[in-house]
């Protein structure tokens, strides 16, 4: 275990920056995001959620895959190189590193893709624990402990001091670079601050949801109850949830004319859209309620029944945050652990 | 199982996504139907992009316009070329109809499963029954059960279209499968026709007046409506859903299982189908 006293933050991201990309919460515009670390970035590790998640960094909003030149007639394709380069990602809370391991599922079962491997391949990730957890939040309904989050380094920010403990092979190489600004400590610190937070997290309003009613089998139970023909009537199919949601990862795919050829990108894309199964021959999901159950059930039933159980919700609480409508996944499993089969 | 990557050609030093596609040059196009024509797709330097089996979809691309997942109505044991039969019915399609022998378009795969040809159909009697541009994804199995005759039983096709003008592939039809021993083709078309001597009606109709015994395997696609009536009258006929395959299309933007649009309950239908036995089906949730 090290720590850092945090007046010397700016010098460690410097030193990291030096090297590698570094990617943190960075204030712009009044709101936190995660951006690339700069001299003149307003670097903002206090705010506990990021507007969106990290899954911009490994997923980015938008991303060319390749490129198609017209040169005498002839189509000439480049495909764009996967990052082929080491960066750090600092300040990335529990739920978000946990929602990786979901895109992981998506991403690196067969056929790999290869632009979101190269990244998680590149990518060090430097977890921050949670040391206010907000109303909310309900990362431990989907095992997750803000006390102790997953990264190759697990940091804590306690009073005036970040500390700082390795954890792979990825996490203790990148502290041997950094070891003339850290400093030894011993544990005591953090195991108090870890007993805090999980003393917060017991009272959180949604500490104790039951996800009883869903899982793998709930793909066939609760695909036809009447629940959702109520639940689903405030949303507005804004698609914010989707946007803000660490582990939505439906892409669109595509082109941008640039005048001799195309770009053809792939962009983040919502199930709440009424286009999103819209083609020549019809749409299988025609009404918003049909669209809003599509979103519950993949996280909650479909995804689970394909991936060993694993839920396709972290409970970072953003969807609770962002909704216009008051409407978010919290409502859906409470609505289905009154009333579902 | 396909390769998750190879290498770029243009840009060595680093494999070649899935999502990234090839080049094909189209080197004949037959107009089918008023609204059908039939594509040939070659890789630039001649021969086939990539080897394919039955029911098995490809991604074809028309750079600034559009790309959408057609199956590849070729048969794998043409070793010469892909072909793909596209009806127009949207933009992508009314630009891939206005291309000329010798352009170019992209594409990738292939996706998906296939008929099991060499395993549950092998040794079988088989019923095709298809309607309008639905024949084909039917096609590339019937030829490669015509080439592969000796591994399969009678063959019974069932097509059907709005009139005879809109019968796909008529030509190989009456000239090479009704001319196979063993291979029984019914055409039927909805409305009487001046010139048209076959049967007229719906295909569900004609398949009941054909009344089957259910000593062979289904395999069944056509417009919703179609189906519905179709499997009704299979049925009817004794037929398990068991005995039944079909292959379904939904919206598809990567073809791979990931850009998550094309999923009925728990199945993507671009990589645990687009083939489904209707048992599968009918354990499916009811949106598609």
């Amino acid at each position: 275990m090290y720590k850092i006293k945090k007046e010397n933050l700016n010098a460690l991201y410097a030193a990291i920056a030096a090297v590698n990309d570094l990617f943190l919460p960075v204030k712009a515009a009044g709101q936190t995001n995660f951006g690339l670390y700069t001299e003149n970035a307003e670097v903002d590790i206090d705010t506990l959620k990021t507007v969106k998640s990290g899954k911009d960094i490994f997923f980015p909003q938008s991303e060319t895959l390749y490129q198609v030149r017209r040169e005498e007639g002839k189509f000439a394709i480049a495909g764009e190189a996967p990052r082929q380069t080491p960066f750090v990602v600092f300040g990335i809370r529990g739920c978000d590193v946990k929602a990786l391991a979901v895109l992981d599922k998506v991403f690196l079962s067969d056929p790999i893709d290869s632009y979101y491997a190269a990244r998680r391949q590149m990518g060090t990730i430097v977890s921050l624990a949670c040391g206010k957890p907000a109303t909310s939040c309900f990362c431990k309904v989907f095992g997750v402990d803000c006390a102790e989050p997953e990264g190759d380094v697990v940091t804590w920010l306690v009073g005036e001091e970040l500390y700082w403990q390795p954890k792979t092979k990825k996490g203790e190489q990148l502290t041997e670079k950094l070891t003339s600004l850290l400093e030894k400590a011993d544990e005591a610190a953090v195991e108090a601050e870890q007993a805090a937070i999980r003393a917060i997290v017991e009272k959180l309003p949604y500490a104790n949801l039951s996800l009883d009613k869903w899982g793998a089998a709930a793909a066939d139970a609760n695909f036809d109850s009447p629940i959702w023909e109520e639940l689903y009537k405030p949303c507005l199919a804004c698609g914010t949830c989707t946007f803000v949601c660490p582990t939505c990862q439906c892409y669109d795919i595509k082109d941008y004319t640039t005048g001799n050829g195309i770009q053809r990108y792939r962009c983040w894309d919502s199930c709440m859209y009424s286009d999103f199964t819209m083609m020549a021959h019809g749409n299988n999901r025609t009404s918003q309620m049909q669209r809003f159950r599509q979103r519950f059930m993949h996280k909650l039933a479909y995804f689970p029944a394909n991936n060993q159980g694993m839920f396709s919700c972290v409970g970072c609480g953003r969807c609770v945050d962002k909704c216009p409508s008051h409407l978010n996944i919290v409502k859906v499993i409470k609505a289905f652990e009154k009333e579902g089969v | 199982m396909q390769e998750p990557m190879h290498e770029c050609k243009h840009n060595p030093g680093f494999m070649r996504d899935t999502l990234v596609p090839q080049v094909g040059i189209i080197t004949d196009i037959r107009t089918e139907t008023p609204d059908v024509k039939t594509f040939r797709v070659e890789a630039p330097n001649g021969g086939k992009l990539f080897e394919h089996m039955p029911g098995q979809c490809a991604m074809v691309c028309a750079p600034g316009i559009g790309e959408a997942m057609f199956s590849i109505t070729s048969s794998p044991t043409n070793k010469l070329y892909q072909e793909f039969s596209i009806k127009r019915c949207g933009v992508l399609t009314e630009h891939l109809h206005s291309l000329k022998a010798g352009d170019e378009i992209l594409v990738r795969g292939p996706y998906g499963n296939n008929f099991p040809v060499e395993t549950e159909l092998k040794g079988q009697n088989l019923l095709f029954i298809a309607g309008g541009i639905a024949l084909a994804p039917l096609r590339s199995v019937i030829n490669y059960c015509l080439d592969n005759r000796e591994n399969y039983g009678d063959i019974d096709i069932v097509y059907g279209s709005r009139s005879a003008d809109d019968l796909v592939q008529r030509k190989e039809i009456e000239e090479v499968w009704s001319k196979i021993p063993g291979v029984n083709v019914h055409l039927t078309i909805d409305r009487p026709q001046e010139g048209w001597d076959g049967h007229v009606g719906f295909v569900p109709s004609y398949l009941q007046e054909l009344a089957f015994d259910t000593n062979r395997t289904a395999i069944l696609c056509g417009p919703p409506i179609m189906i519905k009536f179709c499997l009704q009258g299979l049925k009817e006929m004794g037929f398990a859903m068991e005995q039944v395959y079909t292959t379904l299309e939904l919206r598809m933007k990567c073809g791979v299982g990931k850009c998550g649009r094309c999923n009925i309950g728990t199945k993507y239908v671009c990589k645990d189908g687009p083939v489904f036995r209707f048992d599968q089906v009918d354990a499916l949730p009811n949106e598609y």
